[in-house]
């Protein structure tokens, strides 16, 4: 277990070097270079110099490199000039309400996507399976953004139940105290992914019915409730627990469509905004952050999935 | 793996001339997927992979309905424009957001086009590209994989973390720098969609190629001394070609909505070219008046959730055709 638990993070160390030199990289990729990016095609060569010397872009990659690692590891992601705040201060804003957004469209979308997933895998090929396979078909074909624009439409517009835009407040408690404003861009952000679980889940259930574990408690006389909720449950559970460490990048996507849709105050928003203004320490201090959860994702799912199914840890 | 180690210069004549005697009499003796794995003349012509793979799909109702539907939306778009004449090049102001009318059958947009002959023009852009994603992410990664994948080593091990790194990013960051970057055309946004799209090919494509290169016909490619390319060209691809097929399907409807997503936040296609997104883009301004202009957002939306059910449902019917043919084997 320790043996794969270094093998692991190891690999981790070195997926996070790759992806850091190839955002790094992106960023000298702009028209120009960052820094005539940033300041416009107005700006003086001097002026362009001046900056370029002083963010230290006249100096080798590799010592870049190392000076922005070094900066980040000390909790300084760069300053945002069109803001004009520091990056570190704009996530301890921002990332937050990113936080609230996600983990509530996710509970959400698990909430609805489990049951479900598992009531098509054992009434399967019957009508209530085909028309929530349909569902999910619906899911994955919809865009999120225009799944945020139907709602806003029925439910905003046309019937004004809810309000068309997200919470419009700038403190974490602020956006939650307007729980009504929430309600939209939360349905938005779970109908996409619950077609993601409830298909996953439909065809691991399935996968389990079939083993030999379900047969021997149908033998020993469980009854099927106890079979699918004390068995299969807690062995599809895997898959799930697994599908939603690596589809953060997925989660992280979903965020920056729904915040535009609804014009939500978080990360997404303020990364959307960012690229506009071609703000590059903030591009790359979010592309960083987003990385290392992805990278955290992955590296949680495998460990948890080891620690869930002992036969991972030998192979 | 001693087999692995290819013969030494010295060796090799032996081993390729030892067969050729041994041919005519050791021919009834193989089945004939191994005879035509050898070269040899099979007695009878097998149906091809690709004609039983069909025959299932054909049997598959919704399948069928689902490859009209994409064949209607290509021809909407491709031979729409031949038929229902709009200008879509000289924006009108006298007509900007008219209502749906005889002579507007989906009325008008913010600048005064013809929505419905936008939308096939948008819908060209959104086709083109997404086939074109598809196709190159596809080769991308089915190359890159099976070369790791039957390869192996450190050299598998290498290749696979710079898969592993490219999707521990959450591509849509990169995806919208690029956009910013390149303010992309219509061919620089296939390569923006693609560069992280053949990523998940290449890893299925990896792991299918591991389990391939472990069978008796592509050992004996080794044994008898062909090249790792014959063997991955001749024998691992067209072994992989179902799961080949079936991700190019997915990767159409997911380029389309990758494409639509960037339309959708301004960074998709410039302007005057248009995608679906795009158009779904001008109508979000609109959407708060108190007038409804419900032209400017269901059709384009409709038409991309449309597309993109056609080529899910098709990729998923593909799987079963594909799968069945296994389990028949």
């Amino acid at each position: 277990m320790v043996g794969y638990l270094i093998r692991r993070i190891v690999q981790a160390i070195i997926v996070l070097f790759i992806v850091t030199v190839i955002t790094l990289a992106l960023v000298h990729l702009f028209p120009g270079g960052p820094i005539r990016a940033m300041l416009g095609p107005r700006a003086t060569v001097a002026q362009v110099a001046y900056y370029n010397q002083l963010y230290g872009f006249d100096q080798p990659f590799y010592i870049q490199y190392l000076k922005w690692v070094g900066q980040i590891l000390q909790g300084n992601f760069g300053f945002s000039a069109k803001l004009n705040i520091s990056v570190a201060s704009l996530i301890a804003q921002d990332l937050p309400k990113t936080i609230v957004l996600v983990a509530l469209g996710t509970i959400v979308s698990l909430g609805f996507g489990i049951p479900l997933g598992m009531y098509q895998a054992v009434k399967r090929y019957t009508v209530g399976d085909y028309v929530l396979t349909g569902v999910s078909f619906l899911g994955y074909a919809t865009p999120t953004f225009f799944v945020g624009l139907l709602l806003v439409e029925w439910f905003a517009v046309d019937t004004h139940v809810f309000p068309p835009f997200a919470p419009q407040s700038s403190s974490l408690l602020g956006v939650l105290s307007q729980p009504r404003a929430l309600v939209l861009p939360v349905i938005a952000y779970a109908f996409v992914l619950y077609a993601l679980w409830s298909r996953y889940m439909r065809s691991s259930v399935m996968d389990n019915l079939v083993q030999d574990y379900v047969r021997t408690a149908r033998a020993k006389g469980a009854g099927e409730r106890r079979i699918l909720w004390g068995h299969i449950f807690r062995n599809s559970l895997l898959s799930i627990v697994t599908l939603l460490g690596l589809s953060l990048p997925t989660l992280v996507a979903g965020a920056i469509f729904i915040e535009v849709v609804f014009n939500y105050p978080g990360m997404g928003l303020a990364f959307y905004n960012a690229a506009l203004n071609v703000d590059y320490q903030v591009l790359l201090g979010f592309t960083v952050l987003a990385t290392v959860a992805t990278i955290l994702g992955n590296l949680l799912a495998d460990i948890s999935y080891a620690i869930l199914d002992p036969r991972v840890r030998y192979s | 793996m001693s087999m692995s180690i290819p013969p030494s210069e010295g060796s090799l004549p032996a081993h390729v001339a030892e067969p050729e005697p041994a041919e005519p009499e050791s021919a009834g003796a193989l089945t004939s997927v191994e005879a035509e794995e050898l070269g040899l003349a099979p007695a009878f012509k097998p149906r091809s992979l690709l004609r039983r793979g069909w025959e299932v799909f054909a049997q598959n109702k919704l399948a069928l309905a689902s490859l009209g539907l994409a064949l209607f939306m290509i021809g909407f778009c491709f031979i729409g424009p031949l038929i229902y004449r709009t200008d879509q090049v000289h924006t009108n102001l006298q007509e900007v957001l008219c209502q749906p009318s005889a002579s507007h059958l989906l009325g008008c947009d913010n600048v005064g086009y013809d929505v419905l002959g936008r939308l096939m023009l948008g819908g060209q852009t959104s086709i083109e590209v997404g086939v074109a994603a598809a196709i190159v992410s596809v080769l991308f990664g089915t190359i890159y994989g099976a070369l790791a994948g039957f390869i192996g080593g450190p050299l598998d091990a290498f290749m696979m973390r710079l898969v592993d790194a490219g999707l521990s990013i959450p591509y849509i960051t990169v995806l919208i720098m690029l956009s910013v970057i390149f303010h992309p055309n219509k061919g620089v946004m296939i390569f923006v969609i693609a560069v992280f799209y053949w990523l998940g090919v290449a890893r299925l494509i990896r792991g299918e190629t591991l389990t391939l290169r472990t069978r008796e016909y592509v050992q004996a490619v080794k044994v008898i001394g062909g090249r790792n390319s014959r063997a991955i060209v001749r024998h691992i691809v067209p072994n992989a070609i179902g799961t080949i097929i079936v991700q190019g399907t997915f990767a159409v409807a997911d380029s389309i909505i990758i494409l639509a997503g960037l339309g959708f936040l301004g960074l998709g296609v410039q302007p005057p070219t248009t995608d679906w997104g795009s158009m779904l883009s001008g109508g979000l301004q609109y959407l708060q008046s108190s007038q409804s202009y419900w032209w400017l957002i269901y059709p384009a939306g409709i038409a991309i959730i449309l597309i993109c059910i056609a080529f899910n449902f098709i990729g998923d019917a593909l799987r079963d055709a594909f799968e069945t043919r296994l389990q028949r084997r």
